[in-house]
């Protein structure tokens, strides 16, 4: 699709690694925003490399959406700074925004115009749209959702999927470097769901910085290289998504009969709580920072018959849960 | 942070500008246009102002109402059609064109807001000031659609029912029928720009709140509450600056020689208050948290 993407997308991949050198899609510093004396976004830092699908993640009430609506700047913040494309926000909005797509907290559209009509009006919105190509955008916008032979029917009349569809169809009106997709799966189905990932994979080819927000933990999993972890306002944790899940526990089992001598390798090479069962004929221990390599060769050097040697790092839920806390409530 | 590459793209990102393209400005009215007019409720209220001229020319046309009787100008409408124009625009002017005026303005931002499509405009990006500005000309080109609705259907109604015919002026002159016609236009234009007062009012209301019914009723409220503190006996002294005061001030066109100074300073406190509304609205407008 670079193809149709002619003079606007013509800014190069970031590194991969996430340290970008100069400027990223979306960097912000120390931003706040408190709402009488809630403090619904505290100092965050968010950091989206160019070329990144960034999973941003929080439970309901964590500050996702306030953080995503001072970006687009819809709200003003108390306290920061935010670049987007690397100039400053809200100051050089109007320059910014036209290369920025976004589903902002769901859709939104005129229930008595077709999905069509409600295209048209935001792409005759945008003063840098060529109206010349406006149709063709606008066929192709909802072609890539798969809402063509929706096209013609009554925003009103629509499923809430395929709302969320036109509403994805709106981001994409025009070539994009940075795409804000606010729960963009919400009210899908399984099939719509697998469509809006492999739709995020393809932008993500074509070299769009997608920062995605979702609960969805799985979902994220699967598409995102990076991640960033909000609660109660605060951003936990934020980096490529393999460093932050390497952040947890992981948990080395060596199944064999030697379980003593197994044991007192492990104790040496420094593991902690190092625990033997008998039963399943096991040691586990806390891996830390030590290189499961090395753990092999010393069990093998002191004669410890392996059944069997796993390491199993928790995979995004169970970080998430461990550093947001369990339960239903939303965060106050 | 670490790097090894210079980083001297730093302070300038590897993009440019897009340039906003010619009659950007001009795409962005007619679609806001196609937009108030598209909908049946507004329709339904331009049908309904048509209808006003209609009622009035056929009650007249099936009776005979004596001097004196009824609303401004009834009694010359059997002699001259045009007088159908000035007659339906007198009933028109205290209820049902500030509730036209009231429901389009008061719906132009708050119900985008309410609809949850003013985050997207926003994020388009249409910049507040260019929101604000192309709302404004909505409601201003609808106010101004109101009135010639009244007006056109007004003279059609009347040159088919009674004929046009030189007009015989309030104070007994009678000028040709040209003569009248071009007063007419005064008149339209100074009715226009009277109700741009409450229009404006609306504009700020509806961007004071995301509901846009009650930014309706409160707009169409202050064309109620502006008249009924002109019915004060004791709030005379004041009643000349408010908004609904002069607004039959029209009549003045009517004379032989129209007091060309005070239709002037008319038009110029309505578009006082224009300017006071216009300047609370932007203000309101660029502060505001779209939460919506």
């Amino acid at each position: 699709m670079t193809s149709a993407a002619p003079a606007t997308a013509a800014v190069p991949l970031g590194s991969p690694a996430g340290a970008a050198p100069g400027w990223s899609a979306v960097r912000t510093t120390g931003l706040t925003r408190r709402f009488g004396t809630h403090v619904a976004v505290d100092g965050v830092a968010l950091e989206v490399p160019r070329g990144a699908v960034y999973g941003f993640l929080g439970p309901n009430g964590s500050g996702k959406t306030t953080t995503i609506r001072m970006l687009l700047g819809l709200i003003a913040a108390d306290d920061g700074e935010i670049e987007l494309l690397g100039r400053p926000m809200p100051e050089r909005l109007a320059d910014v925004l036209p290369r920025v797509g976004a589903l902002i907290e769901g859709p939104a559209f005129h229930p008595h115009l077709s999905g069509a009509s409600n295209l048209r009006r935001l792409d005759v919105s945008d003063a840098t749209a060529d109206p010349a190509t406006s149709r063709a955008r606008i066929g192709q916008a909802l072609t890539r959702v798969g809402l063509t032979a929706a096209a013609g029917k009554r925003y009103r009349s629509y499923s809430l999927g395929m709302k969320q569809r036109l509403g994805l169809a709106a981001a994409l009106l025009q070539p994009r470097d940075l795409l804000v997709l606010d729960e963009p799966t919400n009210g899908l189905d399984p099939q719509g769901t697998r469509e809006v990932r492999h739709l995020i994979r393809d932008l993500a080819a074509d070299g769009t910085t997608v920062l995605v927000s979702s609960h969805l933990l799985a979902e994220v999993e699967q598409v995102a290289t990076h991640v960033g972890i909000m609660s109660a306002g605060r951003l936990l944790r934020q980096g490529p998504l393999t460093e932050v899940l390497a952040d947890g526990v992981a948990v080395l089992r060596v199944t064999t009969p030697d379980l003593d001598a197994a044991g007192d390798v492990l104790g040496r090479l420094g593991l902690a709580s190092v625990r033997t069962d008998a039963e399943q004929s096991c040691v586990q221990a806390r891996l830390g920072n030590v290189l499961t390599e090395d753990v092999a060769a010393e069990l093998h050097t002191a004669g410890v018959r392996l059944r069997g040697l796993t390491v199993e790092r928790p995979d995004l839920e169970t970080l998430f849960v461990s550093l947001t806390g369990e339960g239903f409530d939303v965060v106050e | 942070m670490s790097s090894s590459e210079p980083v001297a793209a730093a302070a300038a990102p590897p993009w440019r500008t897009a340039p906003h393209l010619p009659g950007a400005f001009r795409r962005l009215y007619a679609g806001e246009m196609r937009l108030v007019l598209g909908r049946r409720r507004n329709q339904a209220l331009l049908g309904v102002l048509a209808v006003v001229p209609l009622v009035i020319g056929v009650a007249v046309r099936l009776s005979t109402p004596r001097n004196g009787d009824g609303p401004q100008f009834l009694s010359q409408i059997a002699g001259n059609g045009l007088f159908l124009v000035f007659t339906a625009l007198t009933v028109a002017l205290p209820f049902f064109l500030p509730l036209v005026v009231g429901v389009v303005a008061g719906d132009s931002i708050a119900g985008e807001a309410g609809t949850g499509t003013l985050r997207y405009l926003l994020a388009v990006p249409v910049t507040r000031g260019r929101l604000l500005a192309v709302k404004a000309l909505g409601v201003a080109s609808c106010t101004a659609l109101a009135v010639l609705v009244v007006a056109l259907v007004g003279l059609l109604a009347g040159a088919v029912l009674f004929g046009l015919h030189d007009v015989t002026l309030l104070s007994g002159d009678t000028v040709s029928l040209a003569d009248g016609l071009l007063r007419t236009v005064g008149v339209v234009v100074f009715v226009v720009v009277a109700l741009f007062g409450l229009a404006a009012g609306g504009l700020f209301v509806s961007t004071l709140t995301e509901n846009a019914i009650a930014a309706m009723a409160t707009t169409i409220g202050i064309a109620v509450f502006s008249a009924l503190l002109d019915a004060v006996p004791e709030l005379r002294p004041i009643a000349g600056a408010l908004l609904t005061h002069h607004w039959l001030g029209f009549g003045e066109l009517l004379r032989t020689a129209p007091d060309g100074g005070a239709l002037l300073r008319w038009s110029l406190l309505h578009l006082a208050y224009v300017a006071v509304f216009l300047s609370l609205a932007w203000a309101r407008l660029q502060t505001k948290d779209v939460t919506s």
